[in-house]
């Protein structure tokens, strides 16, 4: 009976072992994927999705299961959720947040717990200066660098001066100082919003009257449509031609102000047309698979399931080191889909970034079109407070 | 002086859409004493069936018969199925019933149109601007605006005091057993104004359609708006929804428009901004608050 009791004991454990061994490694994705912006949590997830289904359910040659929460845009429901993951499924890699005011509410304490975030959106600057942290890597971009690019080249431009409008809330006045740095000519007046405005009539009927050269934006979501419809309804667009960062124009919103948008300048990290292979083939693997043009959110997505697989690859797998997997996340050792890819010293990205051109090709669809790299191996602006 | 001109058309513009959404709420709460939260779902449906009718045939007048009779017949189902069985229960329950609606709504047009928002364009002969005086430049489509939620105040004007039809609405919001017992179908007299009702937010809603965007949860930003409309107004009153919708149009395109500026004189510019931002996105809760200390009932409370 003793013996019996030991020999089932031992092939418990071994078969505990086993199990073990076949564990998938737990990617804990938290995005939204409800209230209207639930499009952007989608292309994160669809894009994420991709590159484990092109491996057959695994990432640099390991088995991953990828759990999925929506957060519904709400701190608190976030928050829930990646407790959730750590206490629960034990989880040690996250990533997917989409919003900034999200991401600050759960990533400093995830982080503080031992788990490796990775921001596949948001790059607020407050963890990307004195708030940086060596779990922390943002894949996608801080926040500022994709008004900066737009600075630049405006700046580089024949306008003199331009008019500013962003919500009156905090990641609207980060966008505008992202402008702002980069610009250094003449600001005619800097307009802040309410959130979640739809008409702006006044704010249009005041930009005719100040008669800038350019006016810059930064109205994400709906507000961007309302704003962009009601601009070229005023016959402005002719006159005074918009920027903004990429955030209004990518091709899902495009469906919605395609024809109005036309020919209107913006910022981005990445665009479906850069030429290099990694890009060719996501951007065809994608359109196959969901049957839609991929958004820079997808990219992100692809991009920063990449990145986890390159160094699952390098630990095989054992993510129980976790500063083996740290030290091998920060070699970016894959192919981005932005051609060249490194992290600087805060673990945000160094890369190049483009300003593009809204167009409609030819089978009626809209999109965007590269039309001049401005920034080359582009530092983010907090690196320099980050002490790691 | 251009400039404010140019501004108070487009407050009076706001006022004219604000007005056609609370006139349906007001209404609905005046006649029978229903809180309907779901009121920006029924705008929503009417911008959503536009801008599918508008993109399948190209006409706008088919888009805006389809939104009106969408918006209209969603109205009277959600009557029938919903408010009916509540009109007994006490303000919480149809509160939290017309809530639930919302969410309803919400979700039911991301199943059917998507997550990403609906495009939806000003048609070619509504397009353009005119100059209304040298100078003045206006886009032609929201003097439509204005041209159309005037002819909508009158006519609802007339209904209510010149025909059988309003006199019978009337009488059923002051009495509704008596009415009944006269031989009149309170019922379905309910079941009309409640579409009526739900017909006027559909119809703000395809003319929303061409300036806004069209997108699930449209409904709710505005709806904030109507009920500041109402409280101001009067609860129940038509003439005071076209009162208040007109003042918080003009509040809260003025104050965007000049309170900046204004602060800019005696305020350094990037302080005067953010101080000047803020003041004008409150501003029409203060001027309701004044209202409220100098009328508790509204400016033009109903008689009962």
């Amino acid at each position: 009976m003793k013996r019996l009791l030991m020999l089932l004991t031992a092939a418990a454990f071994v078969f505990s072992l086993q199990s073990a061994a076949a564990e998938p490694v737990k990617i804990g994705m938290i995005t939204t994927l409800s209230t209207k912006a639930a499009y952007l949590g989608e292309d994160i997830r669809d894009g994420f999705q991709l590159a484990i289904d092109q491996e057959g359910g695994k990432l640099g040659g390991i088995d991953v299961e990828l759990l999925v929460e929506d957060d519904g845009r709400k701190p608190e429901k976030a928050k829930q959720i990646a407790e959730r993951y750590m206490k629960k499924d034990g989880v040690k890699i996250m990533t997917g947040i989409v919003f900034s005011n999200v991401a600050i509410a759960v990533v400093p304490k995830v982080v503080r717990d031992g788990v490796v975030y990775l921001s596949a959106n948001a790059g607020p600057s407050k963890l990307a200066g004195k708030g940086c942290n060596e779990n922390y890597f943002s894949v996608s971009y801080q926040n500022d660098n994709i008004d900066e690019v737009v600075g630049q080249f405006v700046n580089d431009s024949e306008h003199q001066s331009v008019h500013l409008i962003a919500p009156n809330y905090p990641a609207g006045k980060d966008h505008l100082a992202g402008f702002k740095r980069y610009f250094k000519k003449d600001i005619s007046a800097e307009v802040y919003t309410q959130l979640g405005q739809s008409d702006y009539a006044a704010e249009i009927a005041a930009i005719r009257a100040a008669k800038p050269d350019a006016v810059f934006f930064f109205l994400p979501g709906g507000m961007g449509v309302s704003f962009i419809k009601q601009y070229a309804q005023a016959g402005l667009s002719e006159e005074i031609p918009l920027y903004g960062p990429a955030f209004s124009f990518d091709e899902r919103l495009l469906k919605a102000v395609g024809p109005v948008a036309l020919g209107v300048k913006n910022g981005s990290q990445w665009t479906h047309d850069l030429d290099n292979p990694a890009n060719k083939q996501f951007v065809a693997a994608y359109i196959e698979k969901y049957g839609r043009t991929p958004t820079l959110y997808a990219s992100q997505g692809y991009d920063t399931a990449r990145l986890i697989g390159s160094a699952l690859k390098a630990v095989q797998g054992n993510i129980d080191d976790l500063g083996a997997v740290k030290q091998a996340l920060k070699k970016a050792e894959f192919d981005s889909v932005r051609g060249k890819f490194s992290f600087g010293t805060n673990q945000h990205p160094v890369q190049d970034l483009y300003i593009r051109e809204v167009i409609k090709t030819d089978d009626g669809q809209y999109t965007n079109r590269t039309i001049q790299k401005v920034f080359e191996n582009h530092v983010d602006a907090y690196a320099a407070e980050c002490e790691m | 002086m251009i400039l404010l001109v140019e501004q108070l058309l487009n407050g009076l513009q706001l006022g004219i859409t604000l007005f056609l959404m609370s006139a349906g709420l007001t209404l609905v709460f005046g006649i029978m004493q229903v809180i309907n939260l779901a009121h920006g779902s029924f705008y929503m449906i009417g911008a959503y069936v536009g801008a599918t009718v508008a993109a399948a045939t190209g006409s706008f007048i088919l888009a805006l018969a389809g939104a009106l009779g969408a918006a209209g017949v969603a109205g009277m189902a959600v009557e029938i199925l919903v408010l009916r069985q509540l009109y007994k229960r006490d303000h919480l329950d149809q509160v939290l019933a017309t809530f639930g609606l919302i969410f309803f709504f919400n979700e039911m047009t991301r199943i059917i149109w998507g997550k990403q928002p609906l495009f939806m364009d000003i048609p070619t002969w509504l397009k353009g601007n005119i100059e209304l005086l040298p100078g003045l430049i206006y886009p032609v489509y929201r003097l439509a605006v204005i041209v159309v939620g005037a002819v909508v105040a009158l006519l609802l004007w007339y209904l209510f005091s010149r025909t059988r039809l309003g006199m019978q609405i009337r009488a059923g919001a002051s009495n509704r057993d008596m009415v009944s017992a006269l031989g009149v179908n309170i019922k379905l007299l309910y079941t009309l104004v409640f579409g009526l009702g739900t017909l006027l937010a559909g119809l703000a809603g395809v003319m929303a359609g061409q300036i806004f965007a069209v997108e699930s949860g449209m409904g709710e930003s505005i709806l904030i708006l109507t009920f500041v409309v109402i409280v101001i107004g009067g609860i129940g009153s038509v003439r005071g929804a076209v009162v208040g919708a007109l003042l918080v149009g003009l509040v809260d395109t003025l104050g965007r428009a000049f309170l900046p500026t204004l602060f800019r004189t005696f305020l350094s510019s990037s302080y005067a901004d953010s101080v000047g931002a803020s003041l004008a996105s409150m501003s029409i809760y203060i001027v309701m608050a004044a209202v409220l200390i100098w009328k508790p009932r509204g400016l033009f409370p109903s008689h009962h």
